[in-house]
């Protein structure tokens, strides 16, 4: 698939060995030999070691675009279930306007969706932003759930799934890295064909030229 | 009858296997898709299923840990497991079996980045034929590893077992049920890949010597069973590449 070496590794397994290897994420370096800690793919570059799990629950991390609900407001934020364990804050000031301390629920009330990027991710909790492009409360269109594992196939080699999907759909898609998706289109029936499309992703994530496999589905489904 | 007299190579198990040899083994990954991880090991005539939901807040709120995450398994048996229907849900050996699991998987379980959240593992037992408690334990191993949380190594398990004088590997009811010479002695135990020990259990009589002769002969059956789990794991994401 890539340059890169990867290989399938459990924990407790020895992935190298040699002084010369660093240890990333999801392994550890004891007496010089580089031991996975978790279940997945184990990846080599520049010699930093690192295993990625290919199973599990979604595990947040900085700079991840997300979609979640309001589930509670405080006087200085919004809680936000994002799909983990532990909720995510927006914080008032991570707010791009004016917000009247008195009338959070205003902007955004408990219930509504909001897409937004993670700006710290600790034992402590995990930090929201929507300042920025494409993050802000969803007006409209619709949301649904895949395995956040398979998103990084949804939105495929520099976004070319993705872009497929939306030049053959016209809507506009937001993946959310927590596994929940956004389609908003002009039609309901392109929505529910785009919805369609990536649900077809997530069922064949394991063929090889998907994104051609995808435009043959399209063609058919044009008929 | 003098059973006790009787020399070691006269011995026969009851099913003609080896003393170190184990029941035909079969491990799969992944078998309950609502899961987080889920794993089926199946020894012989024992089946065990596990899941692995989380993490996930823990509740009871009073239970929870703001230092670490816990783990928490639960044990049953199904009602139709063995021939004579058992009273479904918790009594005094499920609570116990569940307890004595989480001490088994706990010190190779990593838990401290999910602080208040708890790790729930159910392992069912679908068919009964002794070595339960080892079967789930190795179903709930290989469960916690897809379900993607941080291991330091898989636990392997084993039932060893004196019948009489001899010592063997993975006991059958049949043979849990021995009645000659000393009778039977049930030394359930968990380990490591480098044969660190877990978890031991141990039910009847045995000398220490024979203990340790038991113990001994356990590593090279743990070893056999890691590789079948190993290779279980591995298999669950090679035949989607």
């Amino acid at each position: 698939m890539s340059d890169k070496q990867r290989k399938v590794v459990v924990p407790g397994e020895v992935i190298f060995e040699g002084e010369e290897y660093l240890p990333g994420e999801g392994t550890e370096k004891k007496d010089n030999k580089i031991i996975s800690l978790k279940y997945g793919l184990a990846e080599e570059s520049n010699n930093l070691v690192k295993v990625i799990a290919l199973s599990g629950v979604y595990e947040p991390r900085r700079g991840n675009v997300v979609i979640g609900t309001v589930e509670l407001l405080t006087f200085n934020g919004w809680v936000i279930n994002i799909g983990t364990a532990q909720n995510g804050f927006l914080s008032l000031v991570e707010v791009p306007r004016y917000v009247n301390k008195d009338g959070l629920e205003e902007v955004m009330d408990i219930k509504d969706m909001v897409v937004a990027k993670i700006t710290s991710s600790n034992k402590r909790g995990i930090d929201l932003t929507i300042k920025g492009r494409g993050l802000g409360k969803i007006e409209e269109g619709i949301v649904f759930d895949v395995n956040s594992h398979k998103v990084p196939r949804i939105i495929g080699k520099e976004g070319s799934m993705i872009k497929l999907i939306k030049e053959e759909t016209g809507c506009n898609i937001t993946v959310g890295q927590n596994g929940k998706i956004l389609v908003k289109g002009d039609k309901i029936e392109n929505e529910i064909l785009a919805r369609e499309a990536i649900e077809f992703i997530t069922e064949k994530s394991f063929v090889s030229g998907l994104t051609d496999e995808v435009a043959k589905w399209f063609k058919e489904r044009k008929k | 009858m003098v059973q006790g007299e009787k020399k070691m190579s006269e011995f026969k198990r009851p099913d003609g296997r080896k003393n170190d040899e184990l029941r035909p083994i079969e491990a799969k990954v992944g078998i309950i898709p609502n899961a987080d991880g889920s794993a089926m090991y199946r020894s012989g005539d024992t089946v065990a299923i596990a899941a692995v939901y989380g993490p996930k807040k823990m509740h009871p709120q009073h239970q929870q840990d703001p230092s670490k995450g816990k783990l928490r398994c639960t044990y049953n048996m199904l009602s139709f497991s063995v021939s004579d229907r058992i009273r479904p849900g918790l009594n005094r050996r499920s609570t116990e079996i569940g307890k004595i699991t989480e001490w088994a998987l706990d010190p190779v379980l990593d838990l401290s980045k999910f602080p208040n959240m708890v790790v729930d593992v159910h392992i069912h037992i679908t068919q009964a034929d002794a070595g339960t408690r080892c079967a789930g334990i190795n179903a709930a191993s290989m469960a916690l590893a897809q379900a993607g949380l941080p291991m330091k190594d898989l636990v392997t398990s084993v039932a060893m077992g004196k019948l009489d004088r001899t010592i063997v590997v993975d006991l059958t009811k049949e043979e849990e049920d021995w009645e000659e010479g000393e009778g039977p002695t049930d030394i359930p135990l968990s380990m490591t890949k480098d044969g660190k020990i877990t978890h031991l259990q141990l039910d009847g009589k045995i000398s220490p010597s024979q203990l340790k002769e038991a113990i001994d002969l356990s590593r090279k059956a743990c070893a056999e069973v890691y590789e079948i789990q190993k290779k279980a794991l591995k298999e669950a994401i090679e035949k989607n590449e």
